[in-house]
């Protein structure tokens, strides 16, 4: 499963992605903002705070939506190009 | 048509396009949003454009299917900057073309309302005091979903 991270979130964790190989009891999103908030700072901080927007394989999806181990998930800020 | 790029676009060539593409236009709406200052901020020296590679251009067709369900629209034409840019640079080109104008008046409010709030863009402030990553407006939502209870020319 790869784990993508976009704009002040990628910077704020300082980490652009990363490939996960035990998705043992990853169902969805939320299972994995679970696991990354258990690293503590400033990943705890970062996923607790401000409104998040999840993406599953490039379409905009929620946390509770339903997840492969092959997925592509990405976290960001609310978007605000044009 | 969807083009993400760090180059600057030319209006014109763009016309051009969709003149050339088919005789049955009778109409072609153009928006062109530029970088400029925001709010009280006087002290903005340009900005960065992130986006995300990939779902960028499925987010935009989406909107763009969206639209060709919504109204009898010819062509649509969406280009979009990323990169770093400059006050008053281009950042943002959508053409529609029509048969009639108030399709493509409609569709390309629609496409530029819902790229707003669907498309993975992020602006980073750059200003003479330091950088900052610019926050949603609600203004945008509010405009985005006013679409949703609107009847359309297809219908």
């Amino acid at each position: 499963m790869k784990v993508l991270f976009f704009a002040s979130l990628r910077e704020r964790l300082n980490c652009d992605q990363e490939e996960w190989t035990d998705t043992a009891g990853i169902t969805s999103p939320q299972d994995i903002i679970n696991r990354l908030i258990e690293r503590g700072a400033p990943w705890n901080e970062a996923l607790q705070n401000g409104k998040l927007l999840v993406s599953i394989n490039q379409e905009m999806a929620h946390l509770n939506s339903q997840l492969e181990p092959t997925d592509e998930v990405a976290f960001f800020p609310p978007v605000t190009g044009g | 048509m969807i083009r993400i790029q760090k180059e600057d676009f030319n209006v014109q060539e763009e016309m051009d396009a969709f003149k050339s593409d088919c005789p049955k236009i009778g109409a072609i709406c153009c928006f062109t949003g530029l970088v400029r200052e925001f709010g009280d901020r006087t002290d903005l020296t340009g900005m960065f454009l992130e986006h995300y590679p990939g779902m960028t251009e499925k987010a935009l067709q989406k909107i763009i299917n969206q639209a060709h369900e919504r109204w009898p629209i010819e062509h649509v034409r969406v280009i979009h900057r990323v990169g770093e840019l400059n006050l008053s640079d281009q950042i943002v080109f959508v053409g529609v073309s029509s048969a009639h104008r108030e399709a493509s008046f409609a569709a390309c409010e629609f496409i530029m309302d819902y790229l707003k709030v669907e498309a993975p863009f992020w602006k980073k402030e750059r200003t003479t005091s330091g950088e900052n990553w610019v926050e949603e407006k609600g203004t945008d939502q509010q405009r985005a979903e006013r679409w949703k209870d609107q009847t359309t020319l297809k219908d």
